[in-house]
């Protein structure tokens, strides 16, 4: 083995970190969140922008331009998980947050982020990828709360000098008697949950699983049952980018579930992904605004800015994910690779992808009749998975 | 009659002199803001928290009294499974670390020459002046299926354990060994030669000394050191996570739900502490912990 290879994409991938989200048609769904009143007009810029964000979102390449032009001086803060972006904005020290779908639901639903009004942010415009427009993670009751960054499907990866052809289903991460017991990695959070319901989605059409993120109890214990049944296969979890990447290229892992630029940073021909028959969850970011802001005139500017095709294919670009512009696209034959590779203009594919969603006790798949369990519930549940 | 000019500086010290009290006010006001403002303060607020509620709707901690995070503790399977888990794992590695610990100091201290002795305890040092993740990403690619291990055992058809349990003792044995074999070392180097001499006189071979000679005599420095390496390891999330594969520990679970849900944490961080307690209550018995 060669080590030495092996460090290079390990610290690159340091930066990289976890992320979440969620999604359906919104259609008639309404939900009870709080009367947040949405800004009319613009004001004077504040001279001041506090963000909670993803590593490798807010960088001096860009920030720098976006100062010069508003007077609004950048503040940063990364956050490493959905729960910690969560944490932060309800301090109320944030003025604006690059929140996945599994945390915006949440922080849309508690108040601590208000909806947006589009006609203040211009560029977001025809040319955000339509997949990314009106999800319920951060589209409620018509309201938008969120302004599209990027995108990022959660891939079944696998090592084809072992499986040799690309696996047709997720089975061989489910099923106990899969021929790569042992040697399968999963994602260590919570969110994880919603792949094993998109698994009984297909499989046991008899639950009735419409959307992976709407559980009933009795649906919510078949997942975990599930859940329970692929531990005892599990080589290893992860939710650490660097364990992840030498666990697939130090040979302990053959397959399981993985990101785009996970694949990219361990840099091996033998390291492939697909996206099986199932379909799969994927990670979905969005700007979101605090309800609390001082600031909210510059986290519009920022919104807006940011929202550009070269603003957001140059983070795009950075972080390793389809950017929500895709207008980026045509405009190298570099921008073109990146969202080749990432699957940006491609809406057949992300079609088939479950955006994370925060479970929460109103059914995000429109059912009234029942409780669905929330993520506290799965919070809980995970726990007993693990065991 | 001589005028004293009484500088300001002089003035403080001649009216501490006069009043002891205000003289012990001023020595202790420091390190008591600190230990009972921060680190007293910081730790109740927390652990305060065990007795709070989690609002299902928004996530958000609610201020209360409730015990249910506490019986959580025991009637879920999957905790108490955890902490009976991480307990068994942080004895392991204090048995470990003794085993290695005593045949090491026998040698530096008694056998060992000068240059040898200074080489070995700087070997036992040095790698506390590393990092604690690069250490434990050293492991990991050490037990990695392609890695060192399973590329020197070869050879002789062995096999790494690849990442678990054992695997875990053998990382946190590794992270605190320089606690334990210290003061093992220490207190072995104080045993004066002519007891080995006199042992030696009196029949008992090399096992014999080891077991009712020296054993006996550094009990105390192992229960200082073991205290390290159990806490230590009572506490720690990284190793079962970067080498650990699904194993669970206590730290995980309060990792993974000091954002979800503090309440469950919080009474979680009560487990190691009593633990420890238990321990140190032990260790008291003995009287070691004058040694620490």
């Amino acid at each position: 083995m060669n080590r030495k290879k092996l460090t290079i994409p390990a610290l690159l991938a340091a930066g990289v970190l976890v992320l979440s989200g969620c999604a359906t048609d919104s259609g008639e769904l309404k939900l009870t969140v709080p009367d947040v009143p949405m800004k009319t007009a613009l004001g004077e810029f504040e001279g001041e922008l506090n963000i909670v964000n993803w590593s490798g979102f807010v960088e001096p390449a860009w920030t720098d331009k976006f100062t010069a032009d508003t007077g609004c001086v950048v503040k940063p803060k990364v956050a490493g998980t959905s729960d910690e972006m969560v944490t932060l904005m309800r301090t109320g020290d944030y003025d604006i947050v690059s929140a996945s779908g599994d945390a915006a639901l949440r922080l849309i639903v508690g108040g601590d982020v208000a909806p947006l009004n589009l006609e203040l942010i211009p560029n977001f415009s025809d040319e955000i990828a339509a997949g990314m427009k009106g999800q319920i993670y951060d589209t409620v009751n018509g309201k938008p709360y969120g302004v599209p960054i990027g995108r990022g499907a959660n891939l079944l990866q696998y090592n084809s000098d072992v499986t040799g052809e690309a696996p047709k289903s997720w089975d061989v991460v489910w099923e106990a008697d899969s021929p790569y017991a042992g040697k399968i990695t999963a994602y260590d959070a919570p969110i994880y949950i919603a792949d094993a319901a998109v698994y009984l989605m297909y499989h046991k059409p008899e639950l009735n699983i419409k959307n992976p993120y709407a559980l009933d109890e009795t649906q919510l214990a078949a997942a975990v049952e599930l859940l329970q049944q692929q531990n005892k296969i599990v080589g290893e979890y992860w939710s650490d980018p660097v364990a992840q990447i030498t666990s697939f290229v130090g040979g302990n892992t053959v397959v399981g579930t993985s990101w785009e630029v996970l694949k990219k940073f361990a840099a091996k021909e033998n390291l492939k992904t697909t996206l099986p028959i199932e379909g799969s969850t994927g990670w979905y970011d969005a700007w979101l605004l605090s309800t609390t802001s001082p600031n909210s005139n510059c986290a519009y500017a920022w919104m807006n800015y940011t929202s550009q095709a070269s603003v957001n294919g140059a983070i795009a670009m950075n972080f390793g994910m389809a950017p929500a512009n895709i207008a980026f696209c045509s405009t190298s034959p570099e921008a073109q690779a990146h969202c080749d590779q990432f699957a940006a203009e491609d809406e057949e594919f992300f079609s088939r992808i479950w955006p994370w969603t925060t479970p929460i006790e109103e059914c995000v798949d429109g059912r009234t009749n029942v409780k669905c369990t929330s993520f506290q519930d799965w919070t809980n549940a995970w726990v007993t998975v693990k065991g | 009659m001589r005028v004293i000019e009484k500088a300001p500086a002089r003035a403080i010290s001649s009216y501490l002199y006069r009043n002891p009290k205000a003289r012990l006010a001023g020595l202790l006001a420091l390190p008591l803001t600190w230990l009972i403002g921060v680190y007293i303060i910081s730790l109740f607020l927390l652990l305060i928290t065990a007795f709070w509620f989690i609002d299902p709707f928004t996530s958000k901690v609610r201020p209360g009294f409730t015990l249910d995070n506490f019986v959580n503790l025991i009637t879920v399977p999957a905790y108490f499974a955890t902490s009976m888990r991480t307990l068994g794992i942080a004895l392991a590695v204090t048995v470990l670390t003794i085993l290695f610990a005593i045949p090491l100091g026998i040698f530096m201290a008694k056998i060992a020459s000068p240059w040898l002795r200074n080489f070995l305890a700087v070997a036992i040092t040095l790698p506390l002046w590393a990092g604690y993740l690069v250490k434990l990403l050293a492991m990991r690619l050490t037990f990695t299926e392609q890695g060192l291990f399973n590329w020197l055992m070869e050879p002789f058809g062995i096999r790494g354990p690849g990442f678990g349990i054992p695997v875990t003792i053998l990382t946190l044995a590794y992270l605190w060994f320089p606690y334990m074999a210290l003061p093992v070392f220490t207190a072995i180097r104080q045993l004066p030669n002519n007891l080995f001499d006199a042992s030696a006189d009196l029949g008992a071979k090399g096992w014999a000394t080891v077991f009712r000679m020296v054993l006996p005599l550094i009990t105390p420095a192992i229960i200082a050191g073991s205290v390290f390496t159990f806490s230590l390891s009572l506490g720690d999330y990284l190793a079962a996570r970067f080498v650990g594969g699904t194993t669970q520990m206590i730290g995980s679970i309060i990792a993974s739900n000091i954002s979800l849900n503090p309440p469950v944490a919080a009474a979680f961080s009560m487990v190691p502490i009593a633990f420890v307690v238990m321990y140190l209550m032990v260790a008291r018995r003995t009287g070691s912990l004058e040694r620490i």
